[in-house]
């Protein structure tokens, strides 16, 4: 295809402004051209692809538009995912700012819009949802044009449901996107922008082929890694598979490489032709560190090995995700996990869980962090317990953090942010009703409640949107909890200093309320080394009993006993304490009253 | 397995009214039926007759109220019972005047539970009970006039609203009686009752003053000098009666996981391997039995496993040892060691032989206790 008749782009958008029905619509307008055919050729591959037990997923679909080839390269739309927005957009010059009418601007569509005018795209801006009621396109396609620079009336208004403009849009994409501007004559360069795994056929990356050619059958290098394979086959998403002989420059398709370990192909390598390798990689894009981690273990500790394949095969499709094994005095064995963000550990958890049956407790999150000991080398700090006793230096992560909310709520948005060390950057009217708040903010303050704070303040009003910008001294402290005496590492955790002494009494109550009286009265201390800053004390039962046992009560009276019997299962035996599950969740939930 | 048992329960259902509180099988009324009712008893215990080891070492008329059931059916069943040592049947206070309580002498009744519940006349609303203290007093003194000498009363605690001191004056009240034994049951919130959905919510609220209520009852009857010989049951000490046993008997024999057979709608028998429930449905028992079937029953299959762990935990509801070896398969003895170490339970070598009790602490928790010393 002669690369002037090619678009790559993207749509970015918050999430549920209409990203999904927007690709839809578009697959229909453009599949409707080329018929019925088309249709059952579409079932036929898919046929095909059910008997070969393929489960790849497009990542970018190629659709056809008045003589043009356009691909739609597919990106997440959670703030964890920021970076891989990036690296889709690498593969793109163009982006569609897709804004609901009925929403306006969010913090990630500011994100994501500077993403790509970063990534020097051009970015066709799109209201969205115009036939709702509540719509406001005037307002909105303002508040996009002061974002992007330009005109409102050049912002194209759309319904997605409806299909209405959608035509136009594609029309824009043809005319306002730049084709790619790649060499065809020079050595092959692709860029790997995401991969996926398939069992059968192993690890699928997804390029976009920049300099040259590849052909399939052609012995392929991969530049970062030294990898070496052969391309098995070679296609692109339209949108099932379609395999093809070559996948030229300027165009975006798949490479079925047969490697059975992901770990060898790393997203954001550039792959190039083994026979005559190109001289220098595409650039890519830096490689994100986890920067949330969070013990994962299993509730019946039988099930750790199977934790452990679990992870295993997540990670061929989740490069992000990194473990290693941990051993907790009060939870046994199990994992401590790195995650891009709190969302990435939710997902994690809840594919671990439903995909893979397994009943987990997850430890609270806490960050990176980083510590000197005194006459010591820095070290990496991924869990509480790892924190030296006799710290010199400490340092932890910060983001740059933008808020975007109605004005209203800008006065309880700061004050939040003062209570979570906050320092302010600055602020940005996008019109006159909302709100641009830009701060820095240790990334620590946001992995516990952060969001739902500022949800519950704004009234859910406020969208966030945050970035690593780098690592910062801090006075951190890590406090410890005693049960009857004995520490409880999985209940450890790193807090500021000003923050210590509240948090410790926080943990320390909700510790009291979560655990149930034992036998015994129990103690519940919070210390700092040595020093106890929080004490409480859970009372010991006094009775508990069953009030009445005849005749014709036994199989009752026995059952009830079980049942207190799986109950005392489901809790964790620390020394002579029985503690339920929750009460380990008890550090997650710790804020409300702050 | 012997299926052959010394224990007889017969269930007389019929009540004058539904207090809120109640999860028995009970019908109000229905004097027309329980003639009919009787017959049916008879019939069934004829049915069963050869699982019974005569003679018989108790058996227990519960309710219901059976003493609101017609005089003379109330008189033919008693009278065509096997006999037994021990005969209890349940009583409420306002049903027992003096012809019911000769009436019942006569039939050979050797015990008398009385259902008195409170003597504080606010609470007794709150429980819908129709008897008032004065009935309770009444209802013993006559019956002491027809010379029984082992009467037991049945008191209530945890009642909504009641206070230490509404506690203290039932006691008081109950001791100046002098019943040879007394009951004390916490009152539960049993599902799907009326009470329940009206004072659930407070039930709840005041579990935690219960455990004191709970101790206060302990310390107040043993001072008083009853032996409080299982988790809700008193007796007073032989010294005081002239050596005489004053446990109930039929009772005692559940807790020691002894078979029984119980008869009437919703009754629950335990033969060998096998329990089984009668229907609650009065219309479904009688027709069978009219045809001379037996009535349908729930049946469930005890394994000796099950046996053992209702064993263990039946037997620690008693202030007597259990032999350790005769339970050892349900015990978890690491939470043996653990419980032990923590003064909650006590081992002893006696007569060739371990054996296994509560300490006092370890009765007042004795069900989490229970829990945790069953194997899993």
């Amino acid at each position: 295809m002669d690369q002037n008749k090619i678009r790559n782009f993207s749509i970015i958008a918050h999430i549920d402004h209409g990203k999904s029905t927007l690709a839809d619509r578009i697959l229909e307008l453009t599949e409707a051209l080329s018929g019925r055919e088309m249709r059952e050729q579409v079932l036929d591959s898919m046929e095909l692809e059910r008997e070969r037990g393929i489960t790849i997923k497009a990542q970018a679909v190629r659709v056809n538009w008045k003589g043009h080839q356009l691909n739609l390269i597919d990106t997440p739309g959670h703030v964890d995912f920021t970076y891989e927005v990036a690296r889709s957009l690498q593969a793109c010059e163009g982006a569609i700012l897709l804004v609901d009418a009925a929403q306006g601007i969010e913090a990630q569509t500011v994100a994501n819009a500077y993403l790509a005018i970063d990534a020097d795209l051009e970015i066709v801006p799109v209201v969205n949802k115009i036939d709702l009621p509540q719509a406001d396109a005037d307002g909105t396609a303002a508040e996009v044009a002061e974002l992007v620079g330009g005109d409102p009336g050049q912002v194209l208004r759309v319904s997605a449901k409806t299909g209405a403009g959608v035509a136009d849009v594609l029309d824009a994409v043809v005319e306002q996107v730049p084709p790619p501007a790649g060499d065809p004559g020079a050595p092959a360069r692709a860029l790997v922008f995401d991969s996926s795994y398939d069992q059968y056929r192993g690890v699928v990356a997804f390029v976009r082929v920049v300099d040259g050619s590849f052909g399939r059958r052609e012995r392929l290098l991969a530049m970062g890694s030294g990898t070496r394979f052969e391309a098995e086959e070679l296609g692109f998403f339209s949108p099932t598979l379609q395999p093809t002989e070559r996948l030229e420059a300027g165009e975006v398709g798949y490479v079925i490489t047969g490697l059975k370990d992901v770990r060898r192909l790393r997203v954001g390598d550039t792959l190039t032709a083994d026979a005559e390798p190109a001289s220098s990689p595409v650039p890519g894009y830096r490689e994100v560190k986890p920067m949330v981690f969070a013990g994962l273990f299993p509730t019946d500790s039988d099930d750790y090995p199977e934790l452990r394949d679990a992870l295993d095969r997540l990670k061929l499709n989740d490069a992000a995700l990194q473990f290693e094994p941990e051993t907790s005095q009060a939870l046994g064995f199990g994992f401590r996990c790195g995650f891009l963000g709190l969302l990435h550990m939710e997902i994690v958890r809840e594919r671990l869980e439903r995909e893979f049956d397994l009943d987990l407790l997850v430890t609270a999150p806490n960050v990176a962090y980083r510590a000197r000991p005194r006459n010591g080398e820095w070290i990496e700090v991924h869990s509480p317990n790892e924190m030296p006793t006799d710290v010199e230096e400490a340092q932890e992560p910060y983001v740059k953090a933008t808020v975007i909310v109605p004005k209203e709520y800008v006065g309880a948005v700061m004050e939040l942010n003062n209570e979570r060390r906050g320092r302010f950057d600055h602020l940005e009217y996008l019109s006159p009703q909302r709100v641009l708040l830009s701060y820095e903010l240790p990334l620590g303050e946001i992995v516990l409640d952060y969001y739902d704070q500022l949800k519950s303040r704004s009234r859910g009003y406020a969208s966030l949107d945050y970035d690593i910008i780098g690592f910062r001294s801090g006075n951190l402290v890590r406090v410890d909890i005693l049960l009857a005496g004995e520490p409880v590492d999985a209940l450890s955790l790193i807090v500021h200093r000003d923050a210590a002494a509240s948090r410790g009494r926080q943990l320390v109550e909700r510790l009291r309320e979560e655990i149930p009286r034992q036998f015994f009265d129990v103690p519940v201390q919070a210390t700092i080394g040595s020093r106890v800053i929080a004490r409480e004390t859970i009372k010991a039962k006094r009775k508990d009993v069953l009030a009445k046992c005849y005749g014709g009560d036994i199989t009752r009276k026995r059952k009830l006993l079980e049942k207190q019997k799986a109950g005392k299962r489901r809790m964790k035996q620390l020394g002579s304490v029985e503690v339920p599950q929750e009460a380990f969740l008890a550090v997650l939930d710790l804020d409300s009253g702050r | 397995m012997s299926g052959c048992a010394r224990h007889l329960y017969v269930h007389l259902p019929f009540c004058v009214h539904r207090c809120g509180y109640c999860d028995f099988v009970t019908l109000v009324g229905r004097a027309e039926q329980h003639g009919g009712y009787v017959e049916a008893l008879l019939a069934e215990l004829e049915l069963e007759r050869a699982r019974l080891g005569e003679p018989l070492e108790t058996i227990f008329v519960g309710g219901g109220t059976p003493t609101f059931t017609r005089p003379a059916a109330l008189a033919r069943l008693l009278r065509a019972l096997p006999r037994a040592d021990e005969v209890t049947v349940e009583a409420n206070p306002e049903s027992v005047g003096c012809a019911t309580a000769e009436l019942l002498r006569a039939a050979g009744v050797t015990r008398i539970s009385v259902g008195a519940q409170s003597f504080r006349p606010h609470l007794l609303d709150v429980l819908e009970r129709r008897a008032g203290p004065d009935d309770v007093r009444r209802a013993v003194h006559t019956l002491r006039g027809a010379s029984f000498d082992n009467i037991s009363l049945d008191l209530l605690y945890g009642i909504p609203g009641q206070t230490t001191a509404d506690l203290r004056r039932d006691l008081e009240e109950a001791l100046a009686l002098e019943p040879e034994h007394l009951s004390c049951y916490e009152l539960e919130a049993k599902p799907g009752t009326r009470f329940t959905h009206t004072y659930g919510d407070e039930l709840a609220r005041q579990a935690e003053a219960m455990e004191s209520y709970f101790e206060l009852i302990v310390e107040t009857l043993t001072g008083a000098g009853y032996r409080w010989y299982e988790t809700a049951n008193f007796c007073r000490e032989p010294e005081a009666v002239g050596g005489r046993d004053l446990r109930a008997r039929h009772n005692l024999a559940y807790w020691r996981g002894r078979d029984y057979l119980g008869v009437g709608i919703g009754a629950v028998s335990t033969l060998g391997a096998v329990r089984y429930r009668n229907t609650p449905r009065l219309t479904a028992y009688l027709s069978a039995l009219a045809d001379g079937r037996r009535p349908p029953r729930e049946e469930e299959r005890l394994d000796a496993d099950t046996r053992l762990r209702e064993l263990l935990m039946l037997g620690l509801r008693l202030d007597e040892p259990i032999e350790l070896g005769a339970v050892d398969a349900a015990l978890d003895h690491g939470a043996l060691e653990r419980l032990k170490r923590q003064c909650l339970v006590a081992t002893e070598r006696r007569a060739g032989a371990e054996w296994l009790s509560l300490t006092p602490r370890g009765r007042f928790l004795g069900g989490g206790v229970t829990a945790a010393l069953l194997v899993e």
